[in-house]
């Protein structure tokens, strides 16, 4: 099982790479998406396999006796969940921003923050006398 | 339970919240920020001197014994930050208030610039690496949000390449968490120090060290990963980009300090040649980037970068005196960047240009400006007396006595160049007389008050940088300190399992 869940969270990964290398936006966020569950699927495989041994404490004991799943991978998991979930919401919703304000999500013309302008080399009218 | 601990996270968190609830009374909601960043500052302090006279101190959040539970620790290396986050923290939200227009603090820019404060105090502090991821996200989400307050177009265009970049570094970082915790069992830092034995036996130090390195290389804008910064941090107000430069990049490299030293401390020839590497492209490309700028934020954006490669020179030395070069060059680099990103975006405010070959005449009509800026400018540059000198010196003097000739002489060259740079800059915006319309700028300028808030932090702040440069003996002592922490790490050990 625990092989299974390896080469699946490394397609996952594999696939993300192929996305996030695309040169349009939206394939660049459902990459995104994927890495995130890619990752998570990692830290769960990471923490072993334990099936069908749930870590409750039977009623009337104070300690699991025998073997148990490992939950605090779950719980790490639970967590990037949530995080991955509220960042790519906003991440979302800055691609759609971005794409509203008139411009394309053609990674190759996000260019309004670094306009591209010649070099102005010769400005040594208004340079220093040395 | 020591309280002082849950300080650094809790003061700003409550402001956060404060100034959000008084979202709609602007004057409460800026004597709220003043007043949270005062209490930062004072808490940081505190610590800071709590540290000093009675050593590394740890907290475990519920009582949770340590492995089990969450760890607050801070040595020398936290606690200087926090004490420097807590002054130049001080120092933007006064120059804030006049600085960031009414509809922005409207908009919540002082609760998301305290929750901002709150995940990088949180990532100094934490003992867990799951921890730290968590405090990377809240720090993320608070700068994306204000990376794009106000919702220009080139915000948004920044904030795009910002949040892709970093997000990609998130996933690099969990997977380093992930891997080392399948092979440890544990994630408290301390408890893994002593279990790297595991992940070494398997051959796997070097793949979880560069995953790190790639996670925390983006955050820290490192070669070859920086492409997002200079696209970035121009884009939102001076205070904003203040904040990001002076303490963002600081948390990538603060967690590069914080995780080599304790989980791999007899690296591979491997990761020490990648890391020098690293170091070499990440001056050079940062200096070679900022001469050929003209616009003021994102030349000193490049300058950002640039200096982030000599923290990670003396990070790959692994050698103590190497460490405390590194430490000493973090500490003052800090309020460096944000005194001269605050006075980058006074000097496109008083010229109305941000380019900085149509600026000029700034020495002569504001002459405190100059002044102010020369501090930062050529502490940068690495010139006595100003602080950057002696980091510069300390790593340069770890080089040689690694007998690494290439990367010292890289050093030297990028210092030069970026001498180079700040004169430029000097000569350029603030000898050359200005063009004649920009004359009657000057004249039209603000009023007393106003002005005095603007320029009364950049100021202190020079002053600052200046005391710092003539008497760095204290601070320099406090590094050594802090690196010898690192080097050794069986007191931060015991501080947080054997309490």
């Amino acid at each position: 099982m625990e092989q299974v869940l390896a080469i699946v969270s490394g397609a996952m990964l594999a696939a993300s790479f192929y996305l996030l290398m695309r040169r349009s936006l939206l394939r660049f966020v459902i990459g995104l998406i994927l890495l995130s569950n890619g990752v998570n699927l990692l830290i769960f495989t990471m923490g072993r396999l334990t099936r069908a041994e749930p870590p409750v404490i039977p009623k009337g004991q104070k300690v699991i006796e025998g073997a148990y799943a490992n939950p605090l991978p779950q719980a790490l998991i639970l967590t990037a969940i949530v995080i991955s979930f509220g960042l790519l919401a906003f991440t979302l919703v800055l691609v759609y921003r971005h794409f509203a304000s008139g411009q394309s999500i053609e990674a190759d013309d996000i260019q309004a923050s670094e306009p591209r302008e010649p070099l102005d080399v010769d400005d040594s009218a208004r340079r220093l006398p040395a | 339970m020591n309280t002082l601990l849950v300080l650094p996270i809790m003061v700003p968190a409550i402001t956060g919240m404060c100034a959000l609830l008084a979202r709609k009374a602007r004057g409460l909601q800026r004597v709220i920020s003043v007043v949270g960043a005062t209490a930062l500052f004072a808490t940081g302090v505190v610590v800071a001197y709590t540290v000093q006279t009675s050593g590394i101190q740890a907290v475990q959040m519920g009582d949770w014994p340590a492995p089990y539970g969450i760890t607050l620790v801070v040595d020398p290396l936290s606690a200087g930050l926090l004490a420097i986050t807590g002054f130049v923290a001080l120092a933007i939200t006064i120059y804030a208030l006049v600085g960031i227009d009414e509809m922005r603090e409207k908009y919540g820019f002082h609760s998301l610039f305290h929750l901002l404060l709150m995940g990088i105090c949180g990532a100094f502090i934490t003992g867990d690496l799951f921890n730290l991821y968590v405090w990377y996200e809240v720090l993320l989400i608070a700068s994306f949000a204000l990376l794009v307050l106000g919702n220009e177009k080139e915000q948004l265009d920044g904030a795009v390449k910002y949040v892709g970049i970093n997000l990609v570094a998130s996933a690099s970082f969990l997977t380093a968490i992930g891997l080392l915790y399948g092979l440890t069992g544990t994630l408290n830092m301390a408890d893994l120090a002593g279990s790297m034995g595991a992940v070494r036996e398997q051959g796997l130090e070097p793949v979880v060290a560069m995953l790190f390195l790639v996670g925390f290389g983006i955050k820290a804008a490192l070669f070859p990963l920086y492409y997002w910064l200079p696209a970035s941090y121009h884009t939102p107000p001076a205070p904003i980009a203040a904040v990001f430069a002076g303490l963002l990049t600081k948390v990538g490299v603060y967690s590069l300090l914080r995780i080599f030293p304790l989980l791999f401390p007899e690296p591979s020839g491997y990761t020490q040649g990648v890391l020098l590497v690293v170091a070499g492209g990440t001056m050079l490309l940062g200096v070679f980037g900022a001469l050929v700028q003209r616009h003021v934020l994102r030349l000193l954006a490049f300058l950002v970068i640039s200096a982030m490669g000599y923290v990670v020179m003396g990070l790959g030395f692994f050698t103590t005196l190497g460490l405390a070069g590194a430490i000493f060059y973090v500490f003052q680099d800090v309020p460096v960047k944000t005194s001269l990103f605050l006075i980058g975006g006074l000097m496109e405010r008083e010229t109305g240009t941000p380019e900085v070959g149509r600026m000029g005449g700034l020495y002569e009509y504001r002459p405190l400006l100059a002044t102010a800026f020369i501090v930062p400018a050529f502490s940068l540059a690495g010139f006595p007396p100003f602080p950057g000198f002696w980091g510069k010196l300390t790593l340069i003097q770890a080089g040689v006595a690694q007998e690494q000739w290439t990367i010292v002489a890289v050093a030297l060259v990028v210092g030069l160049l970026t001498l180079l740079v700040v004169a430029q800059v000097w000569g350029r915006a603030f000898q050359q007389s200005p063009a004649l319309e920009d004359q009657e700028q000057f004249g039209a300028g603000d009023s007393w008050r106003v002005r005095s808030m603007l320029q009364g932090p950049v100021a202190v702040l020079a002053l600052a940088l200046f005391v710092l440069g003539c008497y760095a003996e204290p601070l320099f002592a406090f590094a050594h300190d802090a690196a010898v922490h690192l080097k050794d790490s069986g007191p931060y050990i015991q501080a947080v399992l054997g309490g």
